[in-house]
């Protein structure tokens, strides 16, 4: 039996993910946000006859206590109790905006493009639940310039503004292609025409965001859990995860062969079933290019989940997993995904647009032979000094990503003062954009 | 000093307060540049530039106030009242003391929206700071022709000092705002300053160019 | 509730008047930008604190309600 439904890059997941002997409450199985059939796009017909209408509750409000009692936290990275948010913003009143966050800056990240492809109107439900919870008659769905994509979601818009199924009108808006350009303030900053880069909280933007209302933005995959919570209950969303992380998670794992698979899983699903961890494997990635790395014999006695990931150092995060074959070097992985990160700083803070690019210069340092000697303690003042020192977390979760990296590989780096190498030819691994394109409107 | 046969202290005392408002004002606006380029004045901490931005910039006004009534009280000429603010309106030497008025409308603007700064927004009060060239360029065009003081001995050398100061600032000033990376671009900068051969930097004095690292790329 | 001082690193463009006038709270980094002590303002320095919120050439500085870090 297919563990969850993939959207296979190649011809499907050959990973056993075993299903636990726990009880299933009847339909409470996976996959919850992709059709079992495979990775078709669900039109508005089969979405409707496979999940009954969007059950609007009819008063705003209604929905809090039973996302309360389902547990559902935010899918985009933070892990932020929705039911918290969404009161936050309900209680404002004052005009808010509703925003499905579906900009995936994350290159190694590609969950959210596979769900609005493959379900968007499970997204779009969720859009007008959020909406209607609120009060909300503003409603946007923030998404990369990608015209496939963007032309899927408007046809799909227009078929349910056409079966008079939507309630607000959703506008599909521009995303820019930066990794910031999902931040939260980043996207309210976008949103009322300005580039797209982070401010400074407070206030945030559930107080004040788009255009100074308060907005409410959640990723899409959060949305598509909350339109099927709407209709089944906290309960039958219980039924997968833990009873402290309830629910199913998308997660984008790329496997030490070269893989890279979108598949539905529960949280608590063992690492070991999700990424090969043979001897072929010798560190993973969990939780993006702001996440951490693992040795893989640590990983092998980890779960899906922050009870086990944080005190690891790494989180669950957006559901990145990328395993690193064991003939690649580590370290000289890292100091590439950091040049990308140090030049996707928005430039605004002093601490970030000066530390970021001299820890990945260190980095790149140590990436080669005999390297500098001063290069890490160097690197770990400058990871000292941008901590915490930006308007939003790009340089925190780049030293995270660092710092683990200094941990895990350090046996490597011990290889590298000695001018050996694992692969002298440093062949890239993880995922990163072509462009480096340094061109203003790249932020608007 | 000649032209002047019915001159009157006021008539004199428009016309000092009238240089020393030329000379504060300048020195507010190279001030004001001086704290734009994050300079210090030798010796001195840099609070005090600011400060002394501000405070020359109170004490110019009130100069400029005792310029202009006792200009009004003086009965040698008769300037309305009204066209202290309203540019052009005097029936004496309307287009040059129109200037003056010019000029102190954009000062008394730069001051109070200085003052009211934190309620307004950044982009808003750095728009409006920028007249402040053109509050001193008109202050410049009245002095010289308002009266002939300007045109002869210590006054004309004092006049042009303070014009090539401005200039030379000027330009100094408007060089580094050409040079100045946006903020999309900055990290590639610093990258590129990081750039291979030259080594992690360890901090201030080990810095190749400038006194900072980064100095350049604020 | 006493206020805490924090900078807005978007527009804090390293001046460095804040590190003169309040030394006891506000040190420059290697590249002259201010990192603030966490906490809120001592009772004593409230006078010199409120002269670098006003004084800051752009304004970045803040009184703020302690976050929950």
């Amino acid at each position: 039996m297919t563990p969850g439904t993939t959207v296979p890059q190649s011809a499907g997941s050959r990973w056993d993910q075993p299903r636990g002997q726990r009880h299933q409450h009847p339909g409470s199985g996976l996959p919850r946000l992709f059709p079992a059939s495979g990775a078709v796009p669900v039109d508005l017909r089969t979405h409707l006859s496979r999940f009954t209408a969007l059950p609007y509750l009819g008063q705003p409000g209604r929905l809090i206590p039973v996302l309360k009692a389902a547990g559902l936290t935010g899918r985009g990275g933070a892990a932020f109790p929705v039911h918290r948010k969404l009161a936050a913003v309900a209680d404002a009143a004052t005009r808010p905006v509703v925003i499905g966050n579906g900009a995936e800056g994350e290159p190694a990240s590609d969950k959210d493009k596979s769900l609005l492809w493959i379900s968007p109107h499970l997204v779009l439900d969720g859009l007008q639940l959020a909406a209607e919870t609120v009060g909300s008659a503003a409603v946007g769905l923030y998404v990369h310039r990608n015209d496939r994509l963007q032309d899927q979601l408007r046809a799909a818009v227009a078929e349910r503004a056409e079966a008079r199924l939507d309630r607000i009108p959703v506008e599909i808006i521009d995303a820019p292609p930066r990794f910031l350009a999902g931040e939260e303030s980043a996207l309210a900053s976008r949103i009322s025409g300005e580039p797209a880069m982070p401010r400074f909280k407070p206030p945030r933007v559930f107080e004040r965001g788009v255009a100074g209302r308060p907005t409410l933005v959640h990723n899409v995959e959060t949305l598509a859990h909350l339109a099927l919570i709407a209709r089944y209950g906290p309960d039958w969303f219980r039924g997968a995860g833990t009873a402290d992380e309830p629910g199913s998670m998308l997660c984008t794992l790329h496997q030490a062969d070269g893989r890279r698979d979108v598949v539905e899983t529960q949280l608590g699903t063992p690492l070991g079933s999700l990424v090969q961890l043979g001897p072929g494997t010798q560190a993973v990635l969990s939780g993006g290019y702001h996440g951490a790395w693992l040795a893989a014999e640590d990983a092998g006695q980890l779960t899906l989940s922050n009870a086990d990931l944080r005190p690891a150092g790494s989180f669950v995060g957006a559901g990145v997993l990328a395993a690193l074959p064991a003939d690649r070097c580590g370290i000289a992985e890292t100091a590439r995904v950091t040049r990308y990160l140090a030049l996707e700083s928005a430039g605004q803070c002093g601490p970030c647009f000066n530390g970021l690019p001299r820890i990945a210069a260190a980095l790149g340092e140590v990436a080669s032979p005999r390297p500098d000697p001063r290069a890490v303690t160097d690197m770990m003042r400058w990871a000292g000094l941008v901590e915490g020192r930006g308007a939003c977390h790009h340089p925190d979760g780049t030293v995270r990503f660092v710092r683990s990296a200094l941990q895990v590989f350090g046996e490597e780096i011990r290889l590298h003062t000695q001018g050996r190498c694992v692969d002298p030819a440093r062949r890239p691994f993880l995922p990163l954009p072509a462009r480096t394109a340094m061109d203003p409107a790249d932020w608007n | 000093m000649n032209g002047i046969t019915q001159s009157t202290a006021l008539w004199y005392a428009s016309r000092a307060t009238g240089v020393v408002s030329l000379l504060l004002l300048t020195g507010v606006v190279l001030l004001g540049m001086l704290v734009n380029r994050q300079g210090r004045l030798p010796g001195f901490p840099r609070f005090v530039v600011t400060g002394l931005h501000r405070n020359l910039s109170l004490l110019a006004v009130a100069f400029v106030a005792v310029h202009v009534i006792t200009a009004i009280a003086d009965s040698y000429v008769s300037i309305q009242l009204a066209a202290i603010v309203i540019p052009f309106t005097s029936s004496y030497k309307p287009v040059w003391l129109g200037l003056g008025a010019v000029s102190l409308d954009l000062v008394l603007a730069l001051i109070v929206t200085s003052l009211l700064r934190a309620r307004m927004s950044r982009r808003v009060w750095r728009g409006l700071h920028w007249f402040s060239y053109a509050a001193w360029g008109s202050a410049v065009v009245h002095s010289l022709y308002s009266s002939t003081d300007l045109h002869h001995g210590v006054l004309l050398y004092t006049a042009i000092a303070c014009w090539l100061a401005v200039a030379i600032a000027g330009c100094w000033r408007m060089a580094h705002a050409g040079r100045e990376i946006p903020r999309e671009g900055r990290a590639a900068a610093t990258l590129e300053m990081m750039s291979p051969g030259r080594g992690p930097r360890r901090g201030r004095r080990e810095a190749p160019a400038a006194q900072r690292p980064g100095a350049d790329i604020r | 509730m006493r206020k805490e001082l924090r900078v807005d690193p978007t527009a804090c463009s390293g001046h460095g008047l804040c590190a003169e006038l309040v030394p006891e709270l506000v040190t420059l980094d290697e590249w002259g930008y201010p990192i603030i002590a966490r906490g809120p303002v001592p009772p004593a320095l409230d006078k010199h604190v409120r002269r670098a919120v006003t004084d800051c050439p752009v304004l970045a500085l803040k009184l703020l309600p302690p976050a929950g870090r």
